[in-house]
């Protein structure tokens, strides 16, 4: 029942106002707002260049905007603006309640630790200081993501990209954030180890009840992970509602350029 | 309204940006009811929109125009301006679509295929897998095959599946396209029953059925498509 008095909460996790973001005189993110519910998975669809990477940086506090605000509603239930949060509350966010999926599994994993560590150190920021339960946990996490445990004392850089990319998971949902960014998580990998990582995702997803704002140009990864869809074009979102209400009744010419590129399978 | 799904007006065009903005108008004027225990069959050729129009009652499509009520923990919700949350809140507990065709996800298994939307729900893994097994052996899968994911399988067989996950819950509204297409005789008697089982349960139904006979032992009422044509 956990998930669904999640799903039914009617407090927005993230709240986004209006969100702009200025290179000069390069509008790369244009008046962006919405609200991410607890247990919600959006998905922030475009082509390269279309602002969807630079919307991620802002909602994860990554980048400062030039206009509007991101808020986020703590442990505590109180919605705080993230512009105005202390460095202790900060560094709450990034080490616990969040995580951060990056594309390339080397920005977001320690290459040349054993994929033990990589696990554990996670859980040591937050304050576990007993050896036998963060490597129990660390075990436990690799056989979640389906990465033989025998191998926990090698290195990330003898992994291959999938196995990569499933540990940068286990490192970002061991210490059970309550949103994750992804950024183009499938985006490297070859199509079979695609597939057995989405089914991966959707699965964890579920039984965690995480929200996740994924960005992705694969629209694919937007029907099987996500419920709701942002369809952006030149810094602005041009089309937004149920994931698949917008691939299969899309409005906007863009959107339907989109869909319409797919191959069929 | 006592009706589970009451639709006032509600139409649908849909607009080819990629082919100059051609306006294609699927229906206009869409009007009727389905009350708990009714089985409603849409009739039509086609192209005549019934997909559409059941797709439209599922939030599947938008709504142009008019009014989808929808009868939903009690109260009415309008499927044409209800936002996203409340879809999604509706078809976790109100609303299921058997479709055609069988969208699975590589990997799991065809019991757990059917089991999802009761675990989805809340109900434990075990009873949920439990009763997944009995309407999968009503439905002629055989034991074997439970574990393998249904990808592989016959259209007949994924079509089952398809049923046995559309028929599990208990949802109050059930919307079938095309349920029996592609079964043998004996399989698609067993589909009859069990759509007479959810009438006896109050359940609200609109079907598509190109089979006259299926027709004929399931509806309690034919809605004539033809009259909601949106001229060109």
């Amino acid at each position: 029942m956990s998930e669904l008095s999640r799903l039914d909460n009617d407090q927005p996790l993230l709240v986004a106002e209006g969100l702009a973001k200025n290179y000069g005189q390069l509008a790369a993110c244009r008046d962006v707002s919405f609200s991410l519910y607890p247990g919600e998975v959006l998905a922030i669809v475009g082509e390269s260049g279309s602002g969807k990477s630079t919307l991620l940086q802002l909602l994860s506090a990554q980048l400062a905007p030039s206009a509007g605000c991101v808020s986020y509603r703590m442990r505590d239930g109180v919605l705080r603006d993230l512009a105005d949060l202390g460095e202790a509350e900060r560094r709450f966010l990034f080490r616990t309640d969040w995580g951060y999926v990056h594309q390339d599994p080397a920005q977001g994993l320690r290459m040349a630790v054993s994929a033990g560590a990589n696990v554990g150190e996670r859980l040591m920021a937050v304050g576990w200081n007993h050896y036998g339960r963060i490597r129990d946990t660390a075990s436990t996490w690799l056989e979640r993501v389906e990465i033989d445990v025998g191998r926990i004392d090698d290195a990330p850089k003898t992994y291959s990209g999938g196995m990569r990319q499933r540990l940068q998971i286990a490192r970002n949902l061991v210490t059970e954030p309550r949103l994750v960014f992804m950024d183009e998580p499938t985006g490297g990998l070859d199509v079979s180890v695609q597939a057995r990582l989405l089914d991966l995702m959707r699965n964890l997803v579920s039984e965690l009840g995480l929200a996740a704002i994924i960005v992705t140009h694969d629209l694919a990864v937007a029907r099987l992970l996500s419920h709701r869809v942002m369809v952006m074009k030149g810094g602005r979102v041009i089309e937004t509602g149920l994931t698949d209400q917008v691939l299969d009744d899309p409005r906007e010419p863009y959107t339907q350029l989109l869909v319409s590129s797919i191959l069929p399978p | 309204m006592t009706a589970m799904i009451e639709l006032a007006n509600a139409e649908k065009t849909f607009t080819m940006h990629l082919q100059g903005g051609v306006e294609l108008p699927v229906v206009r004027g869409v009007s009727f009811h389905v009350e708990p225990g009714e089985c409603v069959v849409l009739s039509g050729p086609s192209g005549a929109g019934k997909s559409s129009i059941l797709k439209m009652i599922f939030g599947n499509y938008r709504c142009d125009g008019g009014r989808i009520g929808i009868r939903h923990h009690g109260s009415v919700i309008d499927l044409a301006t209800a936002e996203p949350r409340q879809v999604l809140s509706i078809r976790r507990s109100t609303i299921g679509y058997v479709s055609q065709f069988l969208r699975a996800v590589p990997r799991v298994a065809t019991i757990d295929v059917v089991a999802e939307p009761l675990i989805a729900n809340g109900v434990v893994r075990e009873e949920a897998r439990a009763r997944a097994g009995q309407l999968l052996r009503r439905l002629n899968i055989p034991e074997r095959l439970w574990p393998l994911p249904p990808s592989t399988f016959s259209g007949g067989e994924q079509q089952r599946v398809n049923i046995a996950r559309g028929f599990i819950s208990d949802l109050p509204i059930l919307l079938l396209d095309e349920p029996t297409a592609s079964l043998d005789a004996a399989n698609r008697a067993v589909v009859v029953e069990l759509i007479a089982e959810k009438k006896t349960k109050g359940v609200a139904m609109v079907a598509i059925v190109h089979d006259d006979e299926i027709r004929h032992l399931i509806a309690d009422r034919i809605v004539d498509v033809t009259s909601f044509a949106a001229a060109a």
